[in-house]
């Protein structure tokens, strides 16, 4: 019996709506370019957690090939829940028709909670109970208007079909880690619209300490190293936390380029390092490894090792890829941002 | 009235510390100043503190740390005069070891300021000003230095690129001092180019906020050598208060609390201002520097930022200033920077202070301001032959 989790389809999906960085700096008195990416991914004013959930799920199902009805598992990992209470998960296993005998649940640990979801899967498929689990981290975040993170907070997600491995899996996942400390950097309380964050708290002791933490201790644990690595993706927060994240532990912008999306979508946060992930798993070869790295606020990273497989070359077309998603966009200006996003409270 | 000397410094590294308490801190510049010397007895202990009250809800600091840093039962109290709180300090324990009361003080300086959210830091640093006349309609600490600096450019023409150059000056400063906060150089484009914080106030001309503990003990200049090579006699202080709000000042572009002090300082030690080697002022923002720079007399009103283009404040130029980096680049950990200024000055006349050391340095100077020039407190060092 295999030890081995695999993925057998992935999909992402990136709404068409961007807004430049600097026309969200132009409202707040911030003429001198002085922001954190170029532009974000802006939900459209029908979209939602549970409509991107769909939409990249129903991209993994076409390439896993699979009769949703095998699905046993469907777990979101978000902090856009369109409802308090009420599982997101039931709308979406619905959707994509795999009820009635699936396990959902709605995953919560800021921006790794898709990750999260990641571990649930994987131990689902190889505890043999599950043929398919189904790993979505998906989010339409927001940032109080004026607040650093109105610049950064972006809508996206990206959808993970996980099964043992086989010469059917697309990747496989050879090792995992999970760090997690106590660290108040970023919260929202219950019925607050916003959330509040520690400034410069959130990057030293909380960002990159439990990355650095939970990449070193799953290349210990495995015995590699940086350079055993073809692909890198981190958590992205902006576009220079991954960087100097990479630049710390020892690994190249080139390996890093293909999955650093924040520059030109912003943080979708659960859905940020998955939408990389998508993105490099797009352009990856077959034996290639790739280190994946979450970080969620309150603080935990999660950092797993994959190694692509033959059949992906397979699973290309014609479903589009995470680059071709973002390059299809509409540019808004702040006052459609601001409807869009339901800014606007009498 | 005793002469009074410094026997040994304790400092914390000034930065953000996300994993040390405001006890922590002070703990741990008190256990370096205590392992410089053995003493057996401290006799009062005096803590120059602004916002404990309001960053940690934390008030009675001085019996507080005299416990944490193991003292037996010493009268102890915490200063407070905004900005100016480790000078004021350090004059506290000057004059209980001048007096005979005490012989052995331990004058410290602390603020933790990263506890709190930037919206609380500029909330608790404008309680400096005037809350009943001027603090009240939301203006900031920065905002009251940038009409400062508003004033002072338009009455005297000095350009943004020359008030640019103290800043940069002391990040270059900075740049060789291990303990500062940011220890890297700047340019003056850089300067031009950063965001304004306050127009026409930008962020590279401003101190920002941290965190860190500074210490001096003090004896007897008579007793010293029993525990020191090189005791730094305490020769000159001064302090005065001017009116807290700006609009009861006469004139924006001097602060006279500074030329008040300094001239009791100055006529204390016996020297003129042209006899200072090496000089530690309160840079809180780039305005505030260079006017302190004319008010204690170095330079000419209207001409110390020119001065500190042509390398003037630089080791080797007519007076080294701001030596390890200032309130802007070693950092501004409010009731702290005083005596972090002191200890500066005594690394200096000791012959410790690494790459920037002043060579032959005799006498020193700190100038430290609480609020906008409410309070000053100038004190004036001496190697001890």
């Amino acid at each position: 019996m295999t030890k081995e989790a695999g993925i057998i389809g992935y999909g992402a999906y990136i709404p068409m709506y961007r807004i430049k960085a600097c026309e969200i700096g132009k409202i707040w008195g911030n003429h001198n370019g002085h922001v954190p990416i170029m532009e974000k991914a802006v939900a459209g004013i029908d979209e939602d957690l549970v409509t991107i959930s769909v939409e990249a799920a129903k991209y993994a199902i076409r390439r896993a090939k699979i009769d949703p009805k095998e699905i046993g598992a469907v777990y979101i990992g978000t902090e856009s829940k369109p409802y308090a209470v009420k599982p997101s998960g039931t709308i979406v296993a619905e959707a994509i028709g795999a009820t009635p005998l699936v396990v959902t649940a709605d995953f919560e640990f800021a921006c790794k909670a898709g990750t999260e979801a990641f571990q649930a899967c994987i131990d689902h498929v190889l505890s043999g109970r599950i043929k398919y689990a189904m790993a979505i981290g998906a989010d339409t975040a927001q940032g109080r208007p004026g607040d650093q993170l109105e610049y950064t907070a972006a809508s996206g997600g990206a959808a993970f079909i996980f099964t043992k491995r086989s010469n059917k899996t697309l990747a496989y996942c050879e090792g995992a880690v999970s760090f997690v400390t106590d660290t108040p950097d970023f919260w929202r309380r219950a019925h607050e619209h916003y959330p509040m964050h520690a400034e410069r708290f959130t990057g030293e002791p909380a960002y990159f300490y439990h990355i650095i933490n939970s990449v070193r201790t799953l290349m210990e644990n495995m015995g590699l190293k940086p350079s055993d690595f073809k692909y890198a993706v981190f958590h992205q927060p902006n576009a220079k936390f991954p960087v100097k994240v990479a630049k710390k532990l020892g690994f190249t912008m080139d390996q890093i380029k293909p999955g650093l999306l924040s520059p030109y979508i912003g943080n979708c946060y659960a859905g940020s390092s998955l939408v990389g992930f998508a993105a490099t798993l797009d352009i990856a070869n077959p034996g290639d490894r790739i280190l994946l790295a979450s970080y969620g606020s309150g603080a935990g990273s999660d950092a797993f090792s994959f190694v692509v497989q033959d059949i992906i070359l397979e699973k290309r077309n014609p479903i589009p890829s995470v680059r071709d998603m973002i390059g299809v966009r509409k540019y808004i200006d702040y006052s459609t941002y601001v409807k869009f996003r339901g800014k606007i409270r009498a | 009235m005793r002469k009074v000397a410094v026997i040994a410094i304790g400092y914390t590294k000034v930065k953000e510390h996300w994993g040390l308490s405001i006890r922590d801190l002070f703990t741990e510049a008190a256990i370096m100043a205590l392992n410089e010397v053995t003493i057996d007895r401290v006799d009062a202990l005096y803590v120059g503190n602004m916002s404990s009250g309001y960053c940690q809800h934390q008030e009675h600091l001085g019996a507080l740390m005299a416990d944490y840093i193991g003292l037996k039962s010493p009268p102890a109290v915490k200063i407070e005069a905004a900005g100016a709180s480790g000078g004021m300090a350090l004059r506290e324990g000057f004059q209980a070891v001048a007096s005979g009361l005490h012989d052995f003080v331990i004058v410290g300086g602390v603020e933790k300021m990263s506890d709190v959210l930037t919206p609380d830091i500029t909330y608790a640093m404008a309680m400096a000003a005037d809350q009943e006349y001027e603090a009240f309609i939301g203006v900031t600490f920065a905002a009251l230095n940038a009409m400062i600096k508003r004033a002072y450019q338009h009455k005297f023409g000095v350009s943004d690129e020359l008030m640019a150059t103290l800043p940069v000056h002391c990040h270059d400063m900075a740049s060789k001092n291990p303990y500062a906060q940011y220890p890297f150089k700047i340019t003056v484009e850089q300067v031009l180019s950063s965001p304004f914080v306050a127009e026409p106030l930008r962020l590279l001309e401003c101190s920002s906020p941290a965190d860190g503990a500074a210490i001096l003990i003090l004896c007897p200049l008579e007793k010293a050598k029993e525990f020191t090579d090189t005791p730094i006699e305490i020769v000159g202080v001064g302090a005065a208060t001017d009116a807290i709000a700006l609009y009861q000042r006469d004139d924006l572009t001097t602060f006279k609390a500074t030329i008040e002090a300094a001239n009791i300082a100055y006529k204390m030690a016996h020297i003129k201002p042209e006899e200072v080697d090496v000089a530690e002022i309160h840079d809180s923002f780039s305005v505030t520097g260079v006017i302190s720079l004319e008010d204690l007399g170095f330079f000419e009103k209207g001409t110390a930022a020119k001065a500190i283009s042509e390398g003037e404040i630089a080791p080797g130029g007519k007076i080294a200033v701001n030596t390890f980096g200032g309130l802007k680049a070693r950092g501004h950990p409010i009731g702290a920077t005083g005596v972090y200024q002191a200890v500066e000055i005594v690394k200096q006349l000791r012959g410790e202070a690494g790459k920037n050391q002043v060579d032959n340095a005799e006498i020193g100077l700190t100038q430290n301001i609480g609020g906008v020039g409410g309070t000053v407190t100038v004190h004036i060092f001496r190697r001890v032959r």
